[in-house]
């Protein structure tokens, strides 16, 4: 190769060693086992691809129309022992494929709690796992620590090699929590709760982000994690209650508002219950919680009385969910508590009536940056003084 | 006005709905205008109403009909791509600090329209209209089982064409990503009027798309020629039945799962809400039994293409020809039974997950011994490489990559990391790219022959060809590079500078691909000047082996003068190889369907009702709906509904052909 080429490789070769190519490189366990799968079952694959795409290229190379040296037969359509084979060699990768994904699936469910740290450490039965409680907000992620009885938006810390159950759910849309250096991802999805069980290996500073479209500020939906040792992560703890604040139930209230690209936001206190409520979706007093509704159905319901057991809605999310020919929009009303007896809800939240952030209508237009020549091919940031 | 009264003419529709404050939006709009406006202006001025209208428009001939769905097809291809163009510019763009050029607002409309256009309005018209025209030429019909419903079919689709198209320039469109996931789509957190749009666009056009699917089953069960029974149907003709039999099975789910949605969005039902008991997963899984069928809805034809050219430019016949069609058979009944592999992520337990991983691996079974059958027809072949043959190649090769990827992500472990991110765009795109648009040009290229009496120019065939080969590998390729990196779809701004370059690449590749959409019109264009030079009186120009090919291209409107006999899977080929003899005398006169304006008007009313809908018109709603089914009741009383072509006209095209062949010997 001359020289010339290789130079013109250069910026390639830059762009390459530049590049994080973390799903093939993670920092925890069960990501790397994924990792694993994906590379085992390609090189299974490739077993057969290979030959094909050879195969495709010897054929309609010998037998183009001018090489009159190859045989022709025009007539030849049938072979019962090619078929056999083209059948069954697929088939045996596929065997060997399916039993490795049946296993895989098992192994790697993340519903699963954990077995080993990584290939050669099994999980000390001794300590507890650290639980977290994960809801996907409009553009944001809350993270709840129910053991230290912290919160933060939009940073999220473990120790290294200490197992992680996640309990994820989300506010009003679905997201998908995912941080790849850590585990596969998982979808976060309002009244509805899923789990990921993982543990980080290495520590350092991980992307985590939503992988599940849900809105104009989606782009915006990402979060530092950060694997820490349990020095440092005891630190992190105390400097997160240190931050002071409590999240309450008002308080989630206006952080659950549409907003986009937020800044990093820690509590030191928070309502011990709000995860559930936030899961039963009945953080607003005097709403009734799935958990109770589910309850009574499954005892037979309330009857003829409990269709009317629904109060005028004047907050749901950010924007009444009405229709334009349905009845005026109601909510099932919880069962008498002292804090909110019945026909009372929280009066002083009101729906917003700006639409503009749901809508991502009326946004400013980005004004046009060209690129410059330089950042085309080499990747590099372009100084920008402002 | 009081502002009751517009409200009651207009519903929501008023002048703020219009996007004047977008500026690109605008500005498409002055071109389009423009454009539309020369165009209406020439068709006025060289007087071609009447002609359009007599010859094309109200047309029951499959033959045209299929033509008028192919240049629905490139037409919107022209939109999808300006789209896909859009958001490769605003993803290149985008870093270190720069927002791009498109506000959330706009870019999030821009992908949702771009899944949407490509499948409904690309790719499914280019499949339809191929076999709208080949099908029944291939069995020794004169047209489909019910003409009249073919033109309805075709108008339904462009009812939902238009409808996406009018909301680009009235109100916009959603902005939920291509499947319209609730709680996303449902009226809490979409109350404009762009899921709307989405629901009655899809509504019409499926109207349309179910019913060609039945109409082309009823075709090919019921008006196979005397002889050809069903294991010596063409290839094409095999997979045309299953992908129909997959239309009729699957399209009703999804007029189901939006209507359901619809009653979401307009009477305040509970089916897809987070709370009174509903559940968005339903939804999930219900678009997906539709979604995933829709897959080999548009790939098992582009199979069937692949299947005859391969034979015909090999010069031999398929090999395993049994083995395909049980191949085909056996993808339809398996296409039901994988759609959760769209949602691994969602949660389900091991058991379920590996269930489908494995049920949608064992897809890629009869589909590789498809691509051995394709290779050993090629073998002991003599190939000439015309541009169908070029396209077929450059499938068997780009194909077995997207299906390997493809049967990695059906791995559900792999999934976990590779689910909704730009691995999997790239997939996606390298099997419909790959398969289904390869399959659609090559179909292009080997019929249009046929369909207009001369050849396409194989210059600006092959510029076009290496221009869309060269830039699907570079626009795709990087997004499987991406995805390994964990660049999730949909975004739009980035944070790590590191990956510009690879959308820099992509958006180059974007652009190669442009450049090869401009040759193929370009393709056309000089073909149509060229066209004495290219012309094929044989009706034959590529020594095929087909039915379609037995008689003149363009074929008469009664597609044969006399219904063929056949004894062998290559009928034609069987025919030459016998010294078949054209008859030349004993013509008798032709029984055919009479041309109709009703299919036009009763589409035209439902693609006003749907737009009523989008804005609340209910008045309009209304009177369109009533129209719909007083225009339906009339035409029941409509009896000119077929006519006979006298024997004097057939003999006069059998004869001028009979002239024409003499003159080429």
């Amino acid at each position: 190769m001359s020289r010339l080429k290789i130079l013109a490789l250069l910026p390639l070769a830059a762009a390459l060693s530049g590049c994080d190519y973390v799903v093939l490189a993670p920092a925890g366990d069960i990501a790397a086992q994924q990792r694993d799968l994906v590379i085992i079952s390609t090189v299974l694959m490739l077993l057969i691809v290979v030959p094909v795409m050879a195969l495709t290229v010897l054929f309609a190379w010998r037998y183009r129309q001018s090489n009159t040296e190859a045989r022709y037969e025009p007539e030849w359509d049938h072979s019962t022992k090619l078929e056999l084979v083209i059948w069954s060699a697929p088939l045996l990768i596929i065997v060997c494929l399916g039993a490795l994904t049946w296993m895989g699936t098992h192994l790697l469910d993340p519903y699963r709690t954990l077995g080993r740290i990584h290939a050669e450490r099994a999980v000390d039965r001794s300590k507890t796992p650290l639980e977290v409680d994960v809801v996907a907000l409009d553009w944001k992620w809350l993270f709840i620590y129910p053991d230290y009885g912290v919160a933060t938006v939009n940073e999220l810390a473990a120790p290294v090699d200490r197992p992680i159950t996640f309990r994820i759910t989300a506010s009003s849309v679905m997201n998908s929590f995912y941080i790849p250096a850590l585990a596969g991802q998982i979808y976060a999805m309002p009244g509805m709760e899923t789990k990921l069980h993982a543990v980080v290996n290495h520590a350092g500073t991980y992307k985590g982000f939503s992988a599940n479209y849900s809105g104009a500020g989606f782009s915006g939906m990402h979060f530092n994690f950060r694997g820490l040792d349990d020095k440092g992560f005891d630190a992190w703890i105390a400097s997160a209650k240190s931050a002071g604040g409590s999240l309450g139930r008002a308080e989630y209230l206006q952080l659950e508002k549409p907003s986009q690209n937020e800044p990093v936001r820690r509590w030191g206190t928070v309502d011990a219950d709000l995860y559930r409520l936030i899961l039963n979706m009945c953080v607003e007093t005097g709403k009734m919680c799935q958990s109770e509704m589910m309850a009574i159905d499954a005892k037979g319901g309330n009857g003829h009385q409990g269709l009317n057991n629904t109060l005028p809605l004047t907050y749901d999310k950010y924007a009444r969910r009405g229709t334009v020919l349905g009845p005026e929009p109601t909510f099932v009303a919880g069962t008498c508590t002292p804090d909110a007896p019945q026909g009372q809800t929280t009066a002083s939240i009101k729906a917003p009536t700006d639409f503009a952030p749901l809508l991502g209508a009326g946004l400013k237009r980005p004004s046009f940056t060209p690129l410059k020549s330089s950042s085309f091919f080499l990747g590099q940031r372009p100084k920008s003084d402002s | 006005m009081s502002p009751d009264l517009l409200k009651l003419i207009f519903g929501r529709l008023g002048l703020e709905s219009l996007p004047l404050h977008e500026p690109i939006v605008v500005g498409t709009f002055v071109v389009v205008a423009l454009g539309g406006a020369a165009l209406l202006g020439g068709l006025t001025y060289f007087r071609l109403w009447g002609y359009l209208w007599r010859e094309w428009f109200t047309t029951v001939d499959h033959k045209r009909i299929g033509i008028m769905y192919m240049i629905l097809g490139i037409v919107m291809l022209l939109r999808g791509f300006a789209d896909a163009l859009m958001m490769r510019g605003q993803q290149m763009l985008a870093f270190n600090g720069s927002e791009g050029y498109l506000n959330a607002h706009h870019y999030d409309q821009v992908f949702t329209a771009h899944g949407v256009i490509m499948i409904f309005f690309v790719a499914m018209p280019l499949v339809t209209g191929l076999m709208n025209y080949v099908v029944p030429l291939q069995i020794g019909a004169r047209d489909v089982s019910f003409p009249f419903l073919n033109n309805f079919s075709f108008w339904m689709t462009v009812g939902g064409a238009v409808l996406v198209m009018a909301s680009l320039f009235i109100g916009e469109f959603a902005r939920t990503g291509w499947l319209a996931y609730p709680p996303l789509s449902n009226i809490g957190y979409s109350p404009d009027v762009g899921v709307d749009y989405y629901i009655w666009a899809l509504q019409v056009a499926g109207v349309g798309t179910t019913l060609s699917g039945i109409n082309l089953i009823c075709t090919i069960v019921k008006l196979r020629c005397p002889g050809m029974t069903m294991m010596k149907m063409p290839v094409f003709t095999w997979t045309s039945l299953c992908t129909n039999v997959l239309i009729v099975a699957s399209f009703p789910v999804l007029t189901v799962v939006l209507a359901l949605l619809s009653l979401d969005r307009y009477v305040g039902t509970n089916f897809f809400t987070n709370d009174f008991g509903g559940s968005p997963m339903m939804y999930v899984n219900l678009i997906w039994i539709w979604g995933h069928p829709e897959v080999y809805i548009l790939v098992l034809p582009a199979f069937g293409i692949f299947s005859e050219v391969t034979s015909t430019f090999s010069g031999k016949r398929l090999f395993g020809y049994t083995s395909m069609v049980y191949a085909t058979v056996v993808i339809t009944i398996l296409s039901y039974l994988v759609w959760l592999h769209h949602f691994f992520t969602m949660g389900s337990g091991a058991s379920v997950n590996s269930f489908f991983g494995i049920t949608t691996m064992i897809i890629s079974i009869p589909t590789g011994a498809k691509m051995f059958n394709w290779l050993f027809t090629m073998y002991r072949g003599r190939i000439r490489y015309e541009l169908p043959m070029m396209w077929t190649i450059a499938f068997m090769l780009t194909f077995v990559i997207g299906g390997m990827t493809g049967v990695l992500l059906a791995v559900p472990p792999a999934d976990f990391v590779l689910h909704n991110s730009l691995f999997l765009i790239a997939h996606f795109h390298n099997v419909i790219i790959g398969g289904v648009v390869f399959g659609a040009f090559a179909g292009i290229n080997y019929w249009f022959p046929k369909a207009f009496g001369f050849k396409l120019d194989p210059f600006w065939g092959k510029m076009s060809f290496w221009f869309w080969v060269t830039g699907f590998y570079l626009a795709f390729m990087p997004l499987y590079v991406l995805g390994l990196m964990g660049v999730t779809r949909r975004l739009r701004v980035f944070d790590d500078p590191s990956l510009q370059i690879w959308f820099v690449i992509a958006a180059i590749g974007a652009v190669f691909v442009f450049i090869g959409i401009l040759a193929m019109l370009m393709q056309f264009a000089v073909s149509l000047l060229k066209r004495e030079q290219l012309k094929d009186v044989t009706g034959d120009p590529w020594d095929a082996r087909t039915l379609e090919w037995a008689t003149s291209s363009p074929p008469p409107d009664y597609n044969f003068a006399f219904t063929p006999v056949v004894h062998d899977n290559d009928a034609w080929w069987d025919m030459k190889r016998r010294g078949y003899q054209r008859p030349l005398a004993g013509f008798k006169p032709i029984h055919m369907p009479s041309s109709t304006g009703t299919g036009i008007i009763l589409a035209g009313f439902a693609t006003a009702m749907g737009f009523a809908l989008v804005w609340y018109m209910w008045w309009l709603a209304a009177l369109s709906f009533i129209a719909m089914l007083a225009v339906g009741i009339g035409h029941t009383f409509n009896y000119h509904r077929d006519f006979d072509i006298p024997a004097e006209d057939v003999i006069r095209t059998e004869d001028a052909r009979t002239k024409l062949l003499a003159g080429a010997k």
